[in-house]
């Protein structure tokens, strides 16, 4: 298990902008009357969107406005990889080192960050501009490896096209997220030989048929059941 | 090959448009009444004559855990949960699902719920999913607007809510209960079980989990007949599914298939091959990272189903093939999923806890040869130690991928630990 804990220097307050308490009010009437702690990782979610990570007063706040002990936000915020415990860059380049990005050359791609940020694994510019780390299983496979930035997937990157992505932000640009080599999704590249047709809507069976054998089986089990038993 | 008009996912590709129209254009929501009006018993029926088994790795027969579900509603609420926590090392079929084909999961949500008298529904995605979670968002929006979800669904008469809710990166909260407890608000530890979900779910009401593929896959299966769905694969192994080929293959892609195609053909097929053609395979971990890696011997012939890949002691899991070339140092790969389960250990159960990090170390030594013969046989009595120790089975899933590695590839641990050996009388000598 990862082992992470707060960090020491914290803020000295917390309070959700107005955009944020908004939208905390919608999550929380998602859930059943007296069930709101399920909003807690939305929460979360949302104070680190509008902070940059999860502060000690965030925490606090958000137990109070769930009704929750601190401990158990405590808990969740500790527990979930996503909560940064810590300040990461404006730009957070997170790197897939999973099987199957490691087998498709994520070990160049990181060699490509580190180089081009100068920064190693779990660390930050001075300047707060870019933070760098790596990723449990991204969960795009087929297209890795795979580089998180913010909330968008680079897929299909190497060390080139790692450098050029890299150089684009540091110029404060964002390019378009997706593959780099222009594959459309998790299609193969090149020709397709697969979904080449343009989809029409399937034939539906005859439902009242359907029906009435059903009925006609359930009819027939149940007269079984009934008969006396020779 | 299976033809594009016997494929459920015609968008998984992303080609065509995700939203209400274009989904409507393929026959998404095309007399879901219709379905919704044969009636609770005929839908599960149907569902266990078609033979889905479940798509998020374990298998179990969809229509048999539906009919699980208490028969009458009580004041406790039944609830559906799907599970979009797609994090599996390879696979990343969910994902299509969510970002391209949205309608059929929501869709497949209310078909699902009704048959088991649920009300609402959650769905429950990975949090790095943020792009896919818009997209589905906007297509519930899209189904709320048109009357086919809310409190008259499709003119059913049926109320029903979908949700959607964001983890936050926990590979753990796949694990239907560790879901639950998430989606309560509390770290993801699985539960004990029983009692089973079914009894006492979310908010401790009777509750479904399904992954996203069987539930994406009910309204077609339904609309077309169980018999068609049936039609595909061997018998215990029917239908269609997504399977997901990673790695060293020249073309990596995800695709639709007929169950129980031979993993040769599909790789052949659909991924223009292995790097460096067949011969040059080393392995393939055929099922996602918690299955055992088969050697080329076995890939050459087996074939692509549940059944199959339990008899050569794999399994079809999640069907998330990952292929490794001869240039693949193979002692690597499976060390890298040991610090990966080593990472994602919930720590709750302490074969798991302590087993994973052992497991890590050990592996991490092996890579290098760093190590003694006997240790060989001790990794492996280990990982039996752990396996079916646990509460869950990623204590089993964290043991099974060396287990794999010992099983084929022993003679390659073997000869790295005597070249580690030699290396440092050599050097002695010097």
């Amino acid at each position: 298990m990862s082992n992470r804990s707060l960090a020491k220097e914290q803020p000295a307050s917390f309070a959700f902008n107005a955009e944020y308490l908004a939208r905390a009010k919608v999550v929380i009437a998602k859930y059943p009357p007296g069930r709101q702690a399920s909003a807690v990782i939305p929460l979360l979610d949302f104070a680190q969107r509008q902070e940059g990570w999860v502060t000690r007063p965030a925490i606090e706040e958000i137990g109070k406005m769930l009704d929750m002990a601190t401990m158990r936000v405590l808990e969740v915020a500790t527990f979930y990889t996503m909560f940064n415990l810590e300040p990461v860059g404006k730009t957070h380049v997170q790197v897939c080192t999973s099987l199957p990005c490691w087998l498709r050359g994520s070990n160049e791609v990181v060699k490509a960050c580190k180089e081009k940020l100068s920064l190693g694994m779990g660390e930050r510019s001075a300047d707060g501009a870019f933070s760098l780390g790596e990723l449990e299983c991204s969960g795009a496979c087929v297209n890795a490896p795979v580089i998180q930035i913010g909330d968008d997937y680079y897929e299909d990157v190497d060390y080139a096209s790692t450098g050029k992505l890299l150089d684009a932000f540091k110029r404060g640009e964002t390019p378009a997220h997706g593959s780099a080599i222009g594959r459309m999704g998790s299609a193969p590249a090149g020709d397709q030989i697969t979904l080449t047709e343009n989809p029409t809507p399937p034939p539906k069976q005859d439902f009242a048929a359907a029906k009435a054998a059903f009925e006609k089986a359930k009819a027939e089990a149940a007269a079984k059941a009934a008969a006396p038993k020779a | 090959m299976l033809s594009d008009k016997d494929r459920i996912f015609t968008n998984l590709y992303g080609k065509h448009d995700w939203r209400l129209a274009g989904a409507r254009a393929r026959g998404d929501w095309d007399g879901t009444k219709e379905i919704l009006d044969m009636g609770s018993d005929w839908i599960i029926d149907e569902m266990k004559r078609s033979g889905l088994r479940g798509r998020g790795g374990a298998g179990f027969p969809t229509g048999l855990k539906w009919s699980f579900m208490p028969k009458t509603e009580s004041d406790r609420p039944h609830y559906l949960v799907v599970n979009a926590d797609e994090g599996e090392p390879g696979t990343c079929k969910d994902r299509d699902m969510l970002r391209y084909d949205p309608h059929k999961l929501i869709e497949g949500c209310l078909i699902a719920s009704f048959a088991m008298r649920a009300h609402a529904c959650y769905i429950y995605i990975r949090g790095e999913f943020y792009n896919e979670a818009s997209n589905l968002q906007v297509a519930i929006d899209e189904a709320y607007a048109a009357g086919l979800v809310g409190d008259n669904a499709c003119g059913s008469g049926w109320k029903f809510d979908i949700y959607l809710h964001r983890g936050a990166g926990a590979y753990i909260c796949g694990e239907e209960t560790a879901l639950i407890e998430s989606l309560e608000g509390k770290k993801g530890q699985p539960r004990l079980k029983p009692p089973f979900p079914a009894g006492v779910g979310l908010y401790g009401c009777p509750t479904t989990v399904n992954n996203v593929e069987s539930i994406a896959v009910a309204p077609t299966i339904l609309r077309r007949g169980a018999s068609w769905f049936a039609g595909f694969g061997r018998p215990n192994n029917t239908g269609t599914k997504v399977f997901c080929i990673s790695g060293n293959v020249n073309k990596p892609c995800n695709v639709e298939e007929a169950m129980s195609i031979p993993l040769k053909e599909l790789i052949e097929k659909h991924c223009g091959g292995v790097r460096g053609g067949w011969d040059n395979l080393l392995g393939i971990i055929p099922g996602g990272a918690s299955v055992p890696v088969l050697p080329k011997a076995i890939c050459d012939t087996v074939l692509m189903d549940f059944d199959a890949l339990r008899d050569v002691k794999s399994g079809l899991g999640t069907a998330a093939v990952m292929v490794m070339d001869k240039t693949t140092d193979i002692v690597a790969a499976i060390a890298r999923l040991s610090a990966f389960y080593k990472h994602e250990s919930c720590g709750q159960c302490t074969p798991c806890r302590e087993g994973t990090g052992w497991l890590a170390r050990v592996m991490k030594r092996m890579v290098k040869g760093e190590a003694t013969l006997a240790e060989i046989d001790t990794l492996e009595q280990v990982t039996y130690q752990i396996e079916g120790h646990t509460i869950c089975a990623l204590g089993d899933a964290a043991a099974w991928p060396v287990q794999g590695l010992i099983r084929h590839f022993r003679p390659e641990l073997e000869r790295r630990i005597r070249d580690y050996r030699d290396a440092k009388v050599r050097d002695k000598a010097a």
